[in-house]
């Protein structure tokens, strides 16, 4: 059996059992009510593993690894923002939303506001955020596939994101929250077996001694010590076209890079993903023990990623992290305009020949796929004994499996919160006033998972070229400045009310798209000596010169919801106080507020 | 909600015991969070622009940058640890108290 076949039978084991096990959950599965809190009596170890496994995205995997792999460095500050930004979610959100909200992110935005305003918003900002993240794990999914298997017919890719999606419905409109939340579990078991294997192993070649795995990376990248500095990707020093440095353009490159900082450290308690978690445990301290077992298991997970990028790169040959260079019809080497490399000779260089390359010639290579992806499950291929033999074929096997399985939970996850915020807090409480019965929510909660999964696979098919981080770090921003304020703000501001709120929400979320629409992401820079590759490229609108708006449309969300409140006459004293005191002691907890 | 409940709430709220939960809650908690916000950024922040500083090599092939980073992941674990540790001996017992005391109120 080779490594195509024996993914294809691990990754279908892996979807059996937990069509099972959703199954089942399904029908233990009483109350109406569970279908968006699995019942509120998982422990806090059960949910630490599920938040673990809702968090910890393909890009997470495979995107970190390749990363660090092809970057060096660079890819260590995603960890870093990723795990850092749990501190936020333990010490300011988690215990209050358990305390306070029942289903949704809503509940609590709008516990002491006018309703439907502000769930209309928050109903908004959930869909968009799910949306974005949607997109990028099922794009993730289907560049995988083609990875994994071969795959390189673009229909043989739909089928790929169509069954991803349909398995995603299947799994909340059967499960609901009980049955996603076991997914999850199991899903973040596996991973952490896998990449525990994969560290030690590295680890083991090197007896673990990290800083010979750092001497080794840092050698086989060709980049010597600046592998393991930062600067390589982020806050890159941008040069002209007579090779000075530009400081305009350098200025830009560096405070993008603290933009992303930003989103990604603000962004983890805006998901609304992850804020529903909070409601599947009875108590605010499960909800506390959720999140500390959640940073044990996700902190540890990013430093094993350190392991496997670096050990990537030290071990995986480069062209083999590229998944080789572009040639032309006759197997030549050529550059990024199509034209044959001929380093100074006549005739070109087949991919045989590459080491006879210079290094100015080498600089002109086209890398077939420069996102580095295929690092994790590349580096499991070469650990298990290579390509071609049995023990690199099982473990490329497996590898591949457990990053299908880590899609599927986390697009179950965000299926799951965005049609809960449509059901309850669109339907029953903006359009049914909150006199829709619970039976009539979780009908309209599972129509709402269908049409958003259909949406989703119809939108991932249309945007497959866009880079998988890229679409991970929107949702980190657009969460960041449409749900973060309001949601600090309505748990700690007591002059919060109902016009802060929906300013704060809509004014981060249009900030933030508004940005990106002009942003080098989208088309060319107006500022010269940006490094850009939009999607138009043709098109030169890109006024704002960061890739990632947080940094502006962060604290735009903040002022906004400030500017708001203190326009508006609007008091909610008594709202605060009952707020207030069940958001510190839970005191009535998981009951409906009475409006 | 009767005008009698809403007093619950706001006498509750009102009263030392909560105050008090209140302020050992934001006392711990909100200073913390600006001490690693502002810990977090300073590592960003020297990422982007002491890059020759960060890059300097402290043992074998570890250097500065790499050390601040596994500090990041520290000071992220103590953090978590050293909250648990004042919720469970400060803050979990009060909050109990109250919430029992607000529900035989409210007659849940």
């Amino acid at each position: 059996m080779d490594a195509k076949t024996l993914s294809s039978v691990l990754f279908l084991s892996f979807v059996a059992v937990t069509l099972v096990i959703v199954y089942r959950a399904g029908r233990s599965t009483k109350k109406a009510s569970d279908f968006y809190d699995g019942g509120a009596n998982f422990s806090g170890f059960q949910n630490g593993l599920a938040i673990a496994g809702d968090y910890m995205s393909a890009a997470s995997f495979l995107g970190i690894a390749g990363t660090i792999a092809l970057f060096g460095y660079d890819g260590f500050l995603y960890s870093i923002g990723f795990l850092v930004a749990w501190l936020v979610a333990l010490l300011l959100v988690a215990e209050p939303l358990r305390n306070s909200g029942r289903f949704t992110m809503g509940d609590v935005v709008a516990f002491r506001m006018k309703q439907r305003p502000v769930r209309t918003a928050a109903a908004t900002s959930t869909v968009v955020v799910s949306i974005f993240y949607l997109l990028a794990q099922m794009v993730g999914a289907g560049a995988l596939v083609s990875l994994l298997l071969g795959i390189t017919d673009p229909g043989m890719k739909n089928y790929i994101i169509a069954g991803v999606g349909i398995l995603m419905i299947v799994y909340v409109t059967i499960g609901g929250m009980k049955g996603t939340t076991y997914v999850q579990i199991v899903k973040a078991f596996l991973l952490m077996i896998g990449a525990t294997l994969l560290t030690v192993l590295v680890l083991w070649k090197f007896n673990f001694n990290i800083s010979d795995l750092l001497g080794a990376a840092s050698e086989n990248s060709g980049k010597k010590e600046a592998f393991l500095s930062p600067g390589l990707k982020f806050g890159k020093d941008m040069l002209d076209a007579a090779g000075a440095i530009d400081p305009a353009a350098t200025l830009a490159s560096k405070l993008d890079l603290i933009s992303l900082g930003l989103a990604l450290v603000l962004g983890t308690a805006g998901l609304p993903h992850i804020l529903i978690r909070f409601y599947t445990v009875p108590t605010a301290k499960q909800a506390r023990k959720s999140v500390n077992w959640a940073i044990g298991n996700i902190g540890v997970f990013y430093l094993m990623t350190i392991a496997l990028g670096f050990g990537a790169a030290a071990l995986v040959s480069r062209t083999v992290l590229f998944r080789g260079y572009t040639t032309n019809a006759d197997g030549l080497l050529v550059d990024k305009t199509g034209a044959v490399i001929t380093d100074g000779g006549t005739s070109g260089f087949t991919l045989d020949h590459l080491k006879d390359l210079s290094a100015d010639a080498k600089k002109l290579l086209v890398p077939i796929d420069p996102s580095g992806n295929v690092a994790a499950p590349q580096l499991a291929q070469f650990l298990g004994g290579g390509e071609g033999t049995t023990g690199g074929a099982i473990m490329l096997a497996v590898i591949g499996a457990i990053a299908f399985a880590t899609i599927l939970a986390v697009v179950a996850g965000l299926t799951l919160a965005s049609s809960s915020s449509f059901a309850h807090d669109l339907y029953a409480n903006v359009i049914k006033r909150g006199k829709a019965t619970p039976e009539q929510e979780v009908k309209v909660a599972k129509i709402a998972a269908v049409a958003i999964g259909v949406v989703a696979i119809f939108l991932a098919i249309a945007v497959q070229t866009l880079n998988v981080a890229f679409l991970v770090s929107i949702a980190f921003a657009i969460a960041a400045s449409g749900n973060l304020p309001a949601v600090l703000y309505t748990l700690f501001w007591k002059k919060f009310n109902t016009r802060g709120a929906v300013w704060a929400i809509y004014g981060g979320l249009a900030a933030a798209v508004i940005l990106l629409v002009f942003s080098p992401i989208v088309s060319q820079p107006l500022l010269p000596n940006l490094a850009a590759a939009p999607l138009f490229k043709e098109a030169h609108f890109a006024w704002f010169p960061l890739q990632n708006p947080g940094l502006v449309s962060i604290p735009f969300g903040f002022l906004m919801g400030w500017l708001g409140t203190i326009t508006s006459n609007e008091k909610n004293t008594a709202k605060y106080a009952e707020l207030e005191v069940r958001s510190l002691t839970g005191a009535a907890i998981g009951k409906a507020v009475q409006h | 909600m009767s005008e009698q409940q809403h007093g619950i709430w706001e006498a509750t709220q009102a009263s030392t015991k909560f105050q008090n939960l209140r302020k050992s809650y934001r006392g711990f908690a909100f200073p913390l969070t600006i001490a690693f916000l502002v810990w977090y950024f300073l590592y960003v922040v020297l990422s982007a622009f002491a890059r020759e500083w960060v890059a300097t090599p402290v043992i074998g092939h570890i250097n500065i940058a790499f050390v601040l980073g596994v500090l990041q992941f520290v000071t992220t674990f103590l953090i978590a640890w050293l909250y648990e540790r004042h919720s469970s001996h400060k803050l979990d017992a009060p909050s109990d108290e109250i919430k029992h005391e607000v529900e035989k109120a409210l007659g849940h």
